[in-house]
């Protein structure tokens, strides 16, 4: 019975976090529906969704219930197990991101501590990075297997725009990780935590290529050609109906709130409260404290994503292969050459 | 070419500098415009719940009126008929009958009297047009209905409720129209 003398309760504390932070992610999700369409109606003088209980707040459950209501259409000439595939392989790999992040430090409950992560992975970037790049295998099949020149037109755009814009966002890794000599979020959280500044400080061109490729990866305006309205009819999703469809359109807005959480783990400090000494108070509300700091971050990154989709125009497609291989890579590789050349300074 | 007007600006086709071909300042200005635009007074009128308020000559719903003693103007002559462009109105005349001095201001008055809602095109002619002050255009709207055959407003629509015997109906028709 050696095999089975393991830690039961650990299997349990992490189905549990996972369960919660599943949970939370897609819940925040639906609010991040509302908060869009909140912040489109106010930046353009209008008061947005009010109509559906108290300022509007169960406007996303009657969006779900809509969708769900929905007659759920497979075309006749769609690859059908490809189709159904398509939105849930959107849907789980977006959802696969949260296993990495820090959200928050330990939490010391019945008598044991409990990790605010779900696998502290000694190779925490690679790992977010590959799942970042099977996000688009969603889109792809998808696209494809709907079997409909726009959906498969947008399914090569999402292709070729995710490729493009990959090989940015690992160079401006690859710089980050000459600083903090570390693969694991949760080092490199807890780094920022205990030194001076967090890490935007040291790579702030590094964060700005990783920015805006984390928006070409989410496919958010104005990098949405795989889903233009009106050169694709809504590109890969055009064939798509009720749930399926909101698979799609979920998976976007999850998409957008796990890179924020990247962003603010890599870049911004993660869990950490600037100016604030978490030793001073206990460590049970240090670690809700952090919780929150991560959550408020995160929401502070979808707003600007969402602030700057309602104020810039898409790229076109030649744009976008402009800044993505002639801008962006270049300005990557710069970046990596000074921190590497300060590196080898200090040393 | 020499200028019509000193108000044109001539296109600048020069190429963009590097500050401009890199995007971000001109993006940044544009999400400073979009932000100060959170601060802005919304014009939204929330329908239900605010009205807006139209004007004193606005031409909306007719209503059919009555005299301080609550009995009907309107004497089917039929000249808000002949004025109106549309065609909309339709009537029938009736006798006044002995006893019912207390319904009708004079001899002659219209059993029937209806204006195809459908088809009015809110003018406000037949109001010119009477010689009664018995047709007033109010300021309300046609709301909806589910048939055409709904949009056909009868006297029972039309008619303004009886000053004497139903002010309360009177005070509720003229606090929606205000």
């Amino acid at each position: 019975m050696t095999l089975l003398a393991f830690d039961w309760a650990i299997i349990i504390e992490k189905l549990i976090l996972i369960a919660i932070i599943v949970l939370t992610t897609l819940l925040i999700t639906l609010y991040t529906t509302f908060g869009e369409r909140k912040v489109a109606a106010i930046l353009q003088d209008r008061p947005g969704p009010n109509r559906a209980g108290p300022f509007g707040l169960f406007q996303p459950l009657a969006d779900g219930l809509k969708l769900i209501m929905k007659e759920e259409i497979i075309p006749t000439s769609a690859s059908k197990w490809l189709f159904i595939l398509g939105p849930g392989l959107a849907m789980t790999a977006s959802l696969m991101t949260s296993a990495v992040i820090p959200w928050g430090t330990e939490l010391h409950l019945f008598g044991r501590t409990i990790e605010l992560q779900i696998a502290d992975i000694n190779i925490g970037l690679l790992y977010v990075f590959a799942v970042v790049s099977m996000g688009v295998y969603g889109i792809m099949i998808g696209g494809w297997a709907s079997n409909n020149k726009f959906s498969l037109m947008s399914a090569l755009r999402a292709a070729s725009q995710a490729i493009s814009y990959e090989i940015a966002m690992g160079l401006a890794l690859i710089a980050l990780l000459m600083t903090t000599g570390s693969l694991s979020l949760k080092t490199i959280v807890a780094d920022q935590v205990a030194g001076n500044w967090w890490n935007v400080v040291y790579q702030p061109l590094g964060f700005l290529i990783f920015f805006i490729c984390a928006m070409a990866e989410c496919n958010r305006t104005p990098f949405d050609l795989p889903e233009a309205e009106n050169e694709l009819n809504f590109g890969y999703h055009q064939e798509y109906s009720s749930m399926k469809l909101g698979f799609y359109l979920f998976a976007e807005y999850v998409n957008m709130i796990m890179s924020s959480a990247i962003m603010a783990s890599m870049y911004f400090g993660g869990y950490d409260l600037p100016f604030f000494d978490e030793s001073t108070v206990a460590p049970n509300i240090a670690a809700i404290i952090g919780v929150g700091t991560l959550l408020i971050k995160i929401v502070l990154f979808v707003f600007l994503f969402m602030w700057i989709r309602w104020t810039i125009p898409r790229f076109r497609y030649d744009q976008l292969m402009n800044l993505g291989w002639k801008k962006m890579i270049p300005l990557a590789l710069l970046n990596m050459l000074i921190t590497g050349a300060l590196i080898l300074s200090k040393l | 070419m020499q200028a019509l007007t000193n108000k044109s600006i001539a296109v600048n086709r020069s190429p963009m500098t590097i500050w401009e071909r890199l995007y971000l300042i001109n993006i940044i200005k544009g999400m400073v415009i979009t932000f100060s635009h959170m601060f802005k007074k919304q014009p939204t009128v929330r329908y239900p719940e605010q009205k807006r308020e139209f004007s004193p000559v606005f031409r909306g719903l007719h209503v059919l009126n009555r005299d301080e003693e609550g009995r009907e103007n309107c004497t089917a002559c039929g000249l808000c008929a002949v004025a109106c462009p549309a065609e909309a109105i339709t009537m029938e005349a009736a006798e006044r009958q002995e006893g019912e001095e207390h319904l009708y201001r004079e001899e002659k008055y219209a059993a029937k009297y209806e204006i195809n809602m459908l088809r009015c095109i809110f003018c406000g002619l037949c109001e010119e047009a009477c010689p009664k002050d018995a047709i007033y255009l109010s300021e309300t709207f046609a709301t909806a209905n589910y048939t055409r055959k709904g949009f056909i407003y009868d006297k029972n629509d039309l008619l303004i409720p009886n000053t004497l015997t139903n002010a309360t109906a009177l005070a509720k028709a003229k606090g929606v129209e205000a």
